[in-house]
């Protein structure tokens, strides 16, 4: 089976798997980073949300094989460690407002948040009502106020810090 | 109990004060203190050890035996490590719900320890606990108030001892703070330094007085859940991330109608040599597959060809169930009205749901020849390992059922469908499994909150409500669950027995809020052939929707403002007050611009009364908004909840509750159902099945948890009915007219292409980085 490797959460790893094999179960299944949630498999519910290069994407529907070795992806397990704090100020947002309840999509609604701020911080803006309206994530405990308060004060925390 | 009458005082139990139990110090090398579970809902004082009465056909002599030798076993236990921690084996679920954070607060309370010190852990199943290992109904505080803190205050009066002896004074004069013991004279010993001094010698019967609710320092105060952080930084480990050696991913290739079979296998040996593929099996519910990754899993379900034979409701449709209910609903009665009296009737269908959570049925499980683990979150695991023994082949004391932190329930926890599965999987393969759902299973073949139709017929003369006649008719409802009780789920697989135990539930969770004359409440079921389950809440949110409308309707034509007829009508004050809350909260009666407008709603369960107001917009400009592979809709602009919960343990969490509730509301009455066709639900994601998302979710929703005297009563459901309730009447007024269906889009074009059935699920995307964000 072909080799890939890519930069995990600041370290090079290698997998020999297929190069179909998506990014989500090489995750989970291969190399046991169990951060990433599965809610479908198909790019809708967002619970796997990771970050790519930065950007936030989806690893259930990324095929290994499209990696190249210098691409970064981080996960929530490396998402405090990628600005060099124990917690990413997004995180202490979500603590803060006390966002989670069985909290299994919140790994990916905090990636997103993070890249949502991000992407708007790209643009020169504030993130927008309409940032919040679109994000797509599903929590299915209902956490939906809570995380659009913690966002815009992640979002504060990620300015300031 | 106090206030009644005793035939013989001489035989009646002696009265104690309210704070008073009797527990028990256990034998141990630590402090392990316990209380009979139940404690506290009878006034039964001096209680002996307990025994433990259970039937013998479920639960052998050997077993008895056991027990008997081990008369403690059914109690639950609180023990103080010497770390100076405590810990805490919590016989109920945690799905979100945030009970393990609870039972911390009450267990700091009377502990004296902070709340950071106790570890709460999930108990796995405890077969001698029958009716007392269940999560639902809303009841874990309300059965387990009691008993935990007298065990937590049992375990503060054996260390409270033990330092007398060591500090060379006596009991009173020592006081407990922070996990401490402080003499007069200011000399200290930790908790830690004690535990194993005071450790019990044998079991010693303890009477403690609990702490005067006045007293609380802990209780009634917003804490945080305890496992945030892990659950933020994706440490916490949910079913399918416990890594049990040798447990492979394992899926199940569905059949395309509701429950169908397997008639035969085209390709096995072809799938079987698919990279990774370690076993093609079939098992009762479909073709199961187990291989190294989930993604090969769900590349051999695709490959496989089966031949299925369809199952009993093949042909099956709305229209076709909804034909059923209409002949299975009872008459109303016209009652014998004076003349004038005006008699209206009302008819409202709600459709079916899925109560699926965002984590999908799944489960670990290691079976062998002579015994078998289960890792899962399941809130009736009793009935779990009763169940799955049976089918193994295996005694219920060789099945061990570990209870994992579960990623939302529903109602779909009552159920241990993937447990059993992974089970059947794991015996079949010889080898452990990590089994999961697809997504495209849940809706499909996953249980629904069934189907139902709510008529309700009233009569007013002058402005007074004579009658008021409710005819609720569904779909079967499963209760196998049994609430808790292994016997009752027994029962209920009698034929017709699930009938007899809805009508039960019903029953015991419906009635009319309000004075309206002669008041009559009928369940009906028609049809067991779906998968259904109790969607949080149960009949609640439909019934109570259909009655809070029709309670609009005549206001309206008896003249009044909808806040104002409620208030005269409402028997209790507690449900006034909350009402009046949301009343003055949300100023109710502003002016709204047209299209829009406010909706109000009460509700009382689960010990608690709530009400709730909500601003909605109904406007074109809102409702045709684009949302891309979603339903946009009306949308909720405001919702204000006001509940009074009882004694709130931790108002933080509550309020959570309630805004799961809401969220729920929205979705029930506005966007979220799923469509019978066929014989099959054409839902198979996230993205047909428009449960509330971000697009939905109202910019402004204020919970109020209001102070209360009343002993504590249940918050994981208490938020939906009254959300629904008045999401559907606020939405009722800003259009000006009253729905007939619910949610108010089924009847919509489809926004989306339901998926091909054959093969069961779809492919995963290759372009996600395309979509970058
Ligand atoms: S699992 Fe990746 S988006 Fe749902
Ligand atoms: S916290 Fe449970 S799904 Fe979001």
């Amino acid at each position: 089976m072909p080799t890939h490797t890519f930069v995990l959460n600041g370290k090079s790893v290698t997998v020999d798997v297929a190069d179909e094999e998506r990014l989500l179960w090489v995750l989970r299944d291969v190399l046991g980073v169990r951060g990433p949630k599965y809610g479908c498999g198909i790019n809708v519910c967002k619970a796997c949300t990771s970050h790519f290069n930065g950007r936030g994407f989806n690893p259930c529907a990324v095929p290994v094989g499209a990696l190249k070795p210098t691409d970064e992806v981080t996960t929530i397990e490396g998402l405090a460690g990628s600005v060099g704090r124990d917690l990413h100020p997004m995180q202490e947002a979500w603590l803060e407002h006390d966002v989670a309840q069985c909290g299994y999509c919140q790994p990916g609604q905090i990636m997103m948040a993070v890249a949502v701020v991000n992407r708007a911080k790209r643009a020169g803006r504030e993130i927008t009502e309409a940032d919040l309206d679109n994000i797509r994530n599903v929590c299915r405990c209902g956490t939906y106020s809570k995380i659009r308060d913690a966002i815009e004060d992640g979002a504060q925390r990620m300015g300031a810090g | 109990m106090s206030d009644e009458p005793s035939a013989d005082p001489t035989t009646a139990p002696r009265q104690v004060s309210r704070r008073s139990f009797v527990g028990y110090l256990l034998a141990g090398s630590t402090v392990v203190a316990a209380a009979e579970i139940g404690l506290g809902n009878t006034p039964s004082a001096e209680a002996a050890l307990p025994t433990v009465a259970v039937p013998a056909d479920i639960y052998d002599l050997t077993d008895a035996q056991g027990d008997a030798a081990l008369p403690t076993q059914g109690l639950i236990k609180v023990q103080v490590n010497k770390d100076g921690t405590a810990s805490f084996e919590l016989p109920r679920a945690e799905v979100g719900q945030g009970i393990e954070t609870a039972f911390a607060m009450i267990v700091a309370e009377e502990l004296d320890l902070p709340v950071e010190k106790v570890h709460v852990t999930l108990a796995p199943a405890r077969p001698e606990l029958l009716m007392n290992q269940i999560t639902g109904g809303s009841a874990s505080i309300f059965v387990l108030f009691t008993p935990v803190r007298v065990a937590a205050a049992i375990a503060r009066q054996a260390l409270l001892r033990a330092a007398a002896i060591q500090l060379g004074s006596v009991v009173d004069r020592l006081r407990s703070k922070a996990g401490e013991i402080i003499a007069p004279d200011g000399r200290t010993l930790s908790y830690g330094e004690l535990a194993e001094k005071a450790a019990g010698v044998d079991t010693t019967a303890i009477r403690v007085t609990l702490k005067d609710t006045s007293d609380f320092t802990v209780i009634g105060t917003r804490q945080r859940r305890l496992d945030a952080r892990d659950a933020i930084t994706g440490r916490k480990r949910y079913a399918m991330d416990l890594d049990v050696p040798g447990a492979l991913p394992a899926m199940i290739c569905r059949p395309p109608t509701l429950n169908g079979t397997v008639r035969a296998i085209r390709n096995a040996a072809e799938v079987k040599a698919m990279p990774g593929v370690t076993h093609v099996v079939t098992v009762p519910t479909g073709v199961a597959v187990r291989a190294k990754t989930f993604g090969q899993c769900i590349d051999a379900i695709r490959a496989l060809k089966v031949d299925w034979n369809a199952g009993l409701v093949a042909s099956a449709s709305d229209e076709s169930v909804l034909v059923e209910l209409k002949r299975a609903e009872l008459p109303l009665l016209v009652p014998s009205v004076p003349l004038l009296t005006k008699v209206r009737d009302f008819d409202f269908t709600f459709y079916f749901r899925s109560g699926s959570p965002l984590e999908p049925n799944c489960a670990v499980a290691d079976v062998r020849a002579d015994r078998a683990t289960i890792w899962a979150s399941a809130k009736v695991p009793v009935v779990a390992v009763q169940e799955i023994a049976g089918k193994l082949g295996l005694p219920m004391s060789k099945v061990r059922f570990n209870v994992v932190e579960g990623g939302g329930s529903f109602g779909r926890k009552l159920f241990h469908d993937g447990a059993l599965e992974a089970a059947r999987v794991s015996k079949a393969c010889g080898a452990p499994v990590r089994l999961m759902w697809h997504r495209a299973d849940e809706p499909r073949q996953g249980r629904q909150h069934p189907i139902a139709t709510s008529r309700i017929r009233v009569a007013h003369l002058a402005g007074n409500i004579l009658s008021f006649e409710q005819r609720h008719t569904s779909v079967v409802t499963d209760f196998k669950h049994g609430f808790g009780d292994v016997i009752t789920a027994t029962a209920a697989r009698l034929p017709f027995g699930d009938v007899a135990l809805s009508q039960a539930i019903f029953l015991l969770t419906q009635f009319v809020p309000y004075d309206f004359g002669l008041v009559t409440q009928t369940l009906t079921e028609s049809n067991q052939h779906f998968n259904t389950s109790a969607v949080r809440n149960i009949y609640s949110p439909d019934v109570r929707a259909a009655s809070e409308l029709v309670i609009d309707q005549l206001a309206k034509e008896t003249g009044k403002d909808p806040v104002v007829f409620r208030r005269e009508h409402l028997r209790k004050p507690r449900v006034r007050r909350v009402l009046d809350k949301v009343v003055a909260e949300g100023k109710w009666g502003r002016p709204m611009p047209a299209g829009t407008a406010q909706g109000v709603a009460i509700h009382e369960e689960y010990k608690g009364a709530s009400a709730c107001l909500v601003e909605i917009d109904c406007r074109p400009e809102t409702v045709n908004r684009p949302i891309r592979d979603g339903v946009g809709g009306p949308r909720v602009t405001k919702v204000v909840y006001a509940i009074d919960p009882g004694v709130a343990v931790n108002p933080l969490g509550l309020e959570a509750q309630m805004h799961g509730g809401i969220m729920d509301g929205i979705a029930l009455a506005l966007t979220a159902s799923c469509h019978l066709e066929d014989g099959h639900f054409l839902e198979a994601s996230w993205d047909n099945y428009p449960y509330t998302r971000q697009w939905n979710v109202p910019g402004d929703v204020k919970v109020f948890v209001m102070p209360s005297d009343n002993p504590p009563g249940g918050g994981g459901e208490a938020g939906v009915a009254a959300a629904f309730s008045a999401v559907a009447c606020a939405y009722t007024r800003a259009v000006g007219a009253l729905p007939k269906y619910f949610p108010i889009n089924h009847k919509d074009p489809l926004f989306w292409e339901p998926k091909p059935f054959v093969p069961p699920v779809p492919a995963s995307p290759t372009d996600g980085l395309e979509h970058l964000i």
